[in-house]
């Protein structure tokens, strides 16, 4: 039943909005991975990201595609709970840690160790619409415990003018995805992070975007 | 399903139009035989895009009025959207966007109701004076006057200007028994991309002289009056069988669709221009965006329209 509602929810729904009320224009779509374990790695400005990234897979990779989402936000109410983890398929984990907690990575190892497609938005929250904050370091501990799964890059363009943090109306835009070369495992945290941060800021400027203020 | 009976004409037209692009198809691939090293994709990708572009044009204008009537209006949405998306919006006026795109069916709907008063004033005179007001509410006045240009300028050209197609539809069909509504359509939409691929093949061949270098390098005088002669004659041509026009006052038409989709299309170059972009867009293969294929219908859609009214409605 619920992947059932999920398929309804990303087939239909979801992609009626990304397809016709957005638009998406993607450069290099065949860099996405085309079977898990696999990172995608994406800057956040809207709800709607984690909806364009789903629904640039096939629908057969759906039951491994898990956005990474927070605990306190995501898990907030009984109701809402439900949804995002049956419907939307959050993997929740935790943004603060307190002392005596476990890794707050482990259900990511858990998931990766299954073969699942994880998509993280290592800066955190949404912020301010179209502008990227830098990354945390959480993605570096998990590429570094997964040194052979792909870890591919995604920019992402409009989608915080389409529906921006603490609005409520969408307002149709075409929205750019630049997808990158996955990023291998360099050796240590520091670099992969510059790396890593080096590699958006390339994919930011293949754009040519008016500023949004 | 089927409201309004297509006449022959235009079921002979729309086979025409078929004809043409198989005989495109077949030089594409004789092109590719006789050089198979060289890189065609893009043509191949422009080509296959127009198959795609009259199939669904085919479709939607035997179906019925009003499913070619929204169809123009999904037209009017994709171009507003792309025009909205390249050109440098303020942030404060996300609510005000909103009320741009709802223009869109509320125009489309004066046309399904064939209200022609309405229709005509609609967007120049309530949504002109209407944007700003809801700007003003929101308060932000760094760059007001630029905002409210860019967006009523978008706004007349993609869905004032577009609309007029769909109105043609909506004419009384007793003016134009043999091929109607549909007919005038068929001839102003098959004129204008007749006419961009007749003055981009002229110029090809023989374009020398330069004659707007600044906005657009690649156009030329040969090129431009090229493309004037053939759509002229084939105005002529296709006239008497779509359209209330005799070969007079076709000659009159195709010397105007030309012309006008000459400025569309450089209108629209110009915009991009100022942008910094090469294409509007991504959704055609081979064309680019929206805006690159119905360039020159921004032009030539109105004043097709007031002509052919002026002197037949």
């Amino acid at each position: 039943m619920n992947s059932f509602l999920r398929f309804l929810f990303y087939g239909v729904f979801i992609r009626l909005i990304v397809l016709i009320i957005l638009g998406l224009n993607v450069r290099h779509r065949e860099r996405l991975p085309k079977a898990g374990p696999a990172i995608i790695v994406a800057n956040h400005n809207s709800h709607l990201d984690t909806m364009v990234l789903m629904s640039l897979f096939p629908l057969s990779l759906l039951p491994k595609l898990h956005p990474v989402a927070a605990v306190d936000y995501f898990l907030s109410s009984r109701l809402f709970s439900w949804f995002t983890l049956k419907v939307i398929g959050i993997l929740p984990i935790k943004r603060t840690i307190s002392r005596g907690d476990d890794n707050p990575l482990a259900p990511c190892n858990q998931a990766l160790a299954d073969g699942q497609l994880l998509i993280v938005f290592p800066e955190g929250s949404r912020g301010e619409p179209e502008q990227m904050q830098s990354f945390k370091g959480g993605i570096a501990r998990l590429a570094e415990s997964h040194p052979t799964v792909p870890v591919t890059p995604v920019f992402l363009h409009g989608l915080g003018k389409a529906l921006p943090k603490g609005e409520s109306v969408l307002v149709p835009f075409f929205c750019d995805v630049f997808v990158g070369e996955p990023l291998p495992w360099t050796g240590d945290r520091r670099s992969y992070m510059r790396q890593l941060d080096e590699r958006m800021r390339q994919l930011a400027a293949e754009g040519n975007f008016p500023a949004w203020n | 399903m089927i409201q309004f009976q297509v006449s022959p004409h235009v079921l002979w037209s729309l086979g025409g139009l078929y004809a043409v692009l198989v005989v495109a198809s077949a030089w594409v691939m004789m092109l590719r035989w006789r050089a198979p090293e060289k890189d065609r994709t893009e043509l191949v990708q422009r080509i296959r895009s127009w198959w795609l572009i009259v199939s669904i044009f085919t479709l939607v204008i035997i179906m019925s009025r009003n499913v070619a009537v929204a169809f123009f209006a999904f037209v009017s949405f994709l171009a507003l959207k792309e025009y909205l998306s390249i050109v440098p919006t303020r942030r404060a006026d996300r609510r005000v966007l909103f009320w741009a795109y709802l223009s869109i069916p509320v125009q489309y709907y004066w046309v399904a109701q064939a209200w022609y008063g309405m229709f005509i004033i609609f967007i120049p005179v309530y949504v002109f004076l209407l944007l700003p007001m809801r700007m003003v509410i929101i308060g932000e006045t760094k760059e007001f006057l630029r905002a409210a240009g860019l967006l009523h300028w978008g706004i007349m050209t993609m869905v004032f200007g577009i609309s007029h197609i769909a109105y043609l539809l909506v004419l009384p069909e007793a003016t134009n028994p043999s091929a109607g509504g549909t007919g005038l359509v068929l001839f102003l939409v098959f004129l204008t991309e007749f006419n961009d691929v007749a003055q981009y093949l002229w110029g090809k061949m023989l374009g020398r002289k330069k004659i707007i270098p600044k906005v657009s390098p690649n156009k030329t005088w040969e090129g431009f009056l090229g493309g004037m002669v053939t759509t002229t004659l084939l105005s002529i041509l296709l006239a008497d069988w779509l359209t209330p026009m005799p070969w007079t006052v076709a000659i009159a038409a195709g010397l105007l669709i030309s012309v006008a989709g000459f400025i569309g299309d450089v209108t629209i170059s110009a915009l991009k221009r100022d942008i910094g972009l090469k294409d509007s867009g991504s959704l055609l293969p081979g064309h680019g965006g929206i805006l690159d294929r119905i360039d020159s219908l921004t032009y030539t859609a109105p004043l097709f329209f007031h002509f052919i009214y002026y002197l037949y409605y």
